[in-house]
């Protein structure tokens, strides 16, 4: 690879131009290590699409691979993982890329906003300089004082006022740091944003703030969303697809709205199901799941939903169902 | 000082079993909670609804008096806790139980699990056999194993440890339970089990819960009562029903619509 | 790997315990014993490390050393851990004015040099192996003080600790039963370092005449003996100067292994 650090025409323009997807994943694998020599598969089979000006939350309880999905696509697997399938970001695959070429493409082709902002920003230095640094770095404003420009109108737009530009981040509310964050992820105008459980550390009435600020960027700037949460009432309604993964599989996958009214995999009913109904009175029946989730890489043959699925019948211990895109279930038909 | 016999600290009836008159506290000269009132009679739950800095840990801890209050008083069962000398105050305590919202620093990573959760009966005069079965029992009533009692805390999941943790509130068969935020730590699915055995033991036990959250269809399920902090006042209060269902006050209709 | 730290420390350090324990009742050689025809003779058969420039069998000499570094090192150093651990937790547990009490105190002590200690108490006591044990020892209960007080007082914040006093437990029962288990790991590190840094306090002192009187023999007093000879007999300042490195290593590891075999980590598999 050159030394160049602005992508070259050639990278955006892949040999799959006719597709107009932004990110696609076929077949993402992911191996641990574990101690004396074994290894834990955290993804089996991973399969994603998405769109620009699209926002796609990947949903999923822990143990079920959702980050590890993340930290894949852009590269940042621990030390020691090994990957294997396909990812292409607008069609250019990114899973044979080495060090220079992944750093070129961070912060400037595709961003990650992770879930603690207090640890994710520089405690030594004012949001101002962290949102300036990726500009700079990826060389996108001819001088210093474009760049500070650039970086007060990021600022601006994710709703943080001109004076906070000075702060440091333990001086800021845990909303105002999570904006910070996200403009910092944005200041090299990334095509892709991944943000890992983004409102974990905030307020109900900031999660939603939170979520339609990034769909609001995330629709001005043709960029695509990639949502990872837990949280599948919150982003259910505020993303426009949604892809439910548990136990490094996926389960099932389709528009928000279809899965929010229509869910068809046992295992998202039962978190529909699970939740108690604001509204429905103190005696209303609860419906538990049964059962634990199973820690990463730990899942047996088969469905990893199936010790704890209403429907299993024995063959879905033996033999894990195959995903047709929407839908990953031996019971339910499509 | 001598343990205390279980039976003879039962309230009468018609004694609130929890009640806070203008309830008070100062950190560094700020008022961090104003004038927080309420009353539980035996059995009711109260709701505490709150975003974050409002003051709602504050509130628990000054309803199980780990703190003392600015002003204000706190009564268990009618006695004014502050009132209490710090032995009567201890000995009162196998009463009013504690679960708190991270179940991964709420147990003692040095102890086995069954020590912990039979910490609570130190208070008590109970035999070694009889401890043995509290034990036994408590955990049967959080749906654990026996044999769980010997192991680490680090070798449970979340989920599991805070059933451990309840199973310690249980144990001296408390007639009041503060839960601080007791599920938020926890995913999803093992939520919804936590909820639906805190409601068991509500029915089975009729304990009375505090239960501090900022998760609303929780409070909803949970409680008779609920209150509204924001900045340590109370904004709205009264029944869970009318204050989930029909609040008045815009802060919890903003708290609601977030939820739409 | 914990497991090979730990073996490494014992094994070292039980072996320098050994070597002070035999030296009690055998030496190669009576360490006092001068003999001039023997003058700064080199490792041989008879006395395998050789001898020093009145002809003492420096191989005995050594021996005796360990005894002394084992003596300063376990009272000083055991004084420090009892007072200062003491002192810590009762600060951790009252806070308020006996905390501030507590560790202003520390502050003073320990900003005090140790070495100015011990030559305030020679001045006034008369030197000796006492002298070096009283200036570390008191040296080292500050240290641990202050160092258990901030832990103690970071455990103490702690939701199952708040949980106990729920539970009604009274403060020392929690010091106790979980407040200081949390502070083993600490105390075992801490407690080994201050005991190689006692025996090199030791040293230190002996070097200076102010420790371990002669005729008695300790590893500071060899150096100090063997330093005007550095250049006709190298090797006398090498032995104890090898001995003081391997003491203080095996303490180390020593540490190291018990504060990770102790970790209820281990303890579950």
């Amino acid at each position: 690879m050159t030394d160049e650090v602005r992508p070259a025409p050639a990278l955006r323009a892949g040999p799959q131009a006719s597709s107009t997807a932004l990110l696609r994943v076929r077949g993402l694998q992911v191996w641990l290590p574990a101690p004396r020599g074994a290894w834990l598969q955290a993804l089996h089979g991973v399969d994603l699409d998405l769109d620009r000006g699209e926002s796609l939350a990947l949903v999923g309880e822990s143990g079920s691979g959702k980050t590890m999905t993340a930290l894949a696509l852009m590269g940042l697997l621990p030390q020691g993982a090994r990957m294997s399938g396909q990812i292409e970001l607008d069609g250019q695959p990114l899973q044979t890329l080495d060090d220079t070429a992944w750093c070129a493409l961070r912060g400037r082709r595709m961003a990650m906003v992770f879930q603690e902002p207090l640890t994710a920003l520089n405690p030594l230095q004012p949001i101002l300089a962290q949102v300036m640094e990726p500009i700079q770095v990826h060389r996108l404003a001819p001088d210093r004082t474009a760049t500070r420009a650039r970086a007060m109108e990021l600022l601006e737009q994710v709703g943080l006022e001109s004076r906070m530009a000075a702060a440091y981040p333990h001086q800021l509310s845990g909303g105002q740091r999570q904006r910070a964050l996200i403009a910092t992820a944005l200041a090299a105008a990334p095509d892709l944003l991944i943000a890992d459980e983004p409102t974990t550390a905030l307020d109900a009435r900031l999660r939603v703030q939170m979520l339609a600020l990034l769909q609001s960027l995330v629709a001005d700037r043709g960029m695509g969303l990639l949502l990872i949460s837990h949280d599948l009432a919150l982003t259910a309604r505020r993303v426009q697809r949604l892809a439910v993964l548990y136990g490094g599989r996926l389960m099932e996958q389709g528009p928000a709205a279809e899965l929010l009214e229509r869910p068809r995999h046992p295992y998202t009913q039962a978190l529909w199901a699970a939740r108690p109904r604001l509204g429905a009175g103190r005696d209303q029946p609860l419906h538990p799941l049964p059962g634990s989730v199973p820690a990463l890489g730990q899942t047996g043959a088969g469905c990893p939903f199936a010790p704890r699925c209403p429907l299993a019948q024995p063959r879905c211990g033996e033999q894990p169902p195959a995903w047709d895109g929407g839908l990953a279930c031996w019971e339910v038909g499509p | 000082m001598s343990p205390v016999d279980p039976a003879a600290s039962a309230p009468g009836p018609g004694v609130p079993v929890l009640e806070a008159e203008a309830l008070g506290q100062r950190y560094n000269g700020r008022d961090v909670l104003r004038q927080v009132s309420f009353s539980l009679r035996p059995g009711e739950s109260l709701g505490v609804i709150g975003e974050s800095g409002a003051g709602k840990s504050t509130l628990a801890r000054l309803l199980m008096a780990l703190e003392r209050p600015a002003s204000g008083v706190v009564r268990w069962a009618g006695e004014d806790v502050q009132a209490l000398s710090a032995t009567q105050r201890r000995l009162r305590r196998t009463q009013v139980q504690m679960v708190f919202q991270d179940p991964y620093s709420s147990l003692d990573p040095r102890w086995r699990v069954g020590r912990s959760v039979m910490e609570p009966l130190q208070l008590l005069r109970m035999s070694p056999q009889a401890r043995q079965e509290r034990l036994s029992a408590v955990l049967a009533a959080v749906q654990l194993e026996p044999d769980a009692a010997l192991r680490f805390p680090h070798q449970f999941s979340g989920g599991q440890r805070q059933r451990l943790a309840i199973a310690r509130a249980l144990v001296t068969r408390p007639a009041l339970i503060v839960a601080d935020e007791p599920l938020s730590a926890l995913d999803v699915s093992v939520q919804a089990q936590i909820l639906s055995l805190l409601r068991d033991l509500q029915r089975r036990e009729g304990i009375s819960l505090v239960l501090i959250s900022h998760d609303l269809p929780a409070v909803e399920v949970l409680c008779d009562q609920a209150l509204v902090l924001r900045d340590g006042q109370v904004v709205e209060q009264g029944s869970a029903a009318t204050v989930l269902g029909d609040p008045r006050h815009p802060y919890t209709q903003s708290l609601l619509a977030a939820l739409a | 790997m914990s497991r090979l730290r730990l073996a490494a420390g014992l094994v070292i350090t039980g072996l320098m315990l050994a070597v002070a324990l035999l030296s009690l009742v055998w030496t190669p050689f009576p360490p006092d014993a001068i003999d001039m025809t023997q003058r700064l003779a080199g490792p041989g058969s008879t006395h395998w490390l050789g001898c020093d420039h009145l002809g003492r069998d420096t191989l005995s000499r050594l021996m005796v050393g360990a005894r002394s570094a084992w003596l300063v090192g376990l009272v000083a150093v055991g004084l420090g851990l009892i007072g200062g651990t003491a002192l810590g937790l009762l600060a951790a547990a009252t806070r308020g004015a006996v905390e501030t009490v507590i560790l202003r105190a520390s502050d003073l002590g320990f900003a005090f040099p140790a070495l100015l200690l011990a030559i305030v108490l020679a001045a006034a006591l008369g030197p000796g192996m006492l002298i070096a044990i009283a200036a570390i020892g008191l040296h080292a209960i500050p240290s641990f003080a202050r160092l258990v007080n901030g832990s103690a007082k970071s455990w103490w914040a702690r939701d199952f600790v708040q949980a106990s006093r729920a539970a009604g437990q009274s403060r020392w029962a929690i010091t106790l039963t979980h407040i200081l288990p949390q502070l083993m790991p600490l105390l075992i590190v801490q407690g080994t370092t201050q005991f190689a840094l006692a025996i090199l306090a030791e040293a230190g002192l002996s070097y200076l005449g102010l420790g371990t009187q002669p005729p008695q023999a300790s590893w500071g007093r060899l150096l100090a003996e063997a330093q005007t000879l550095m250049f006709e007999a190298p090797q006398l300042a090498m032995a104890p100067g090898i001995a003081i490195t391997v003491a203080v290593l095996g303490l180390n590891l020593l540490g190291d292994g018990l504060r990770d075999w102790l970790d209820p980590k281990e303890q579950a598999r």
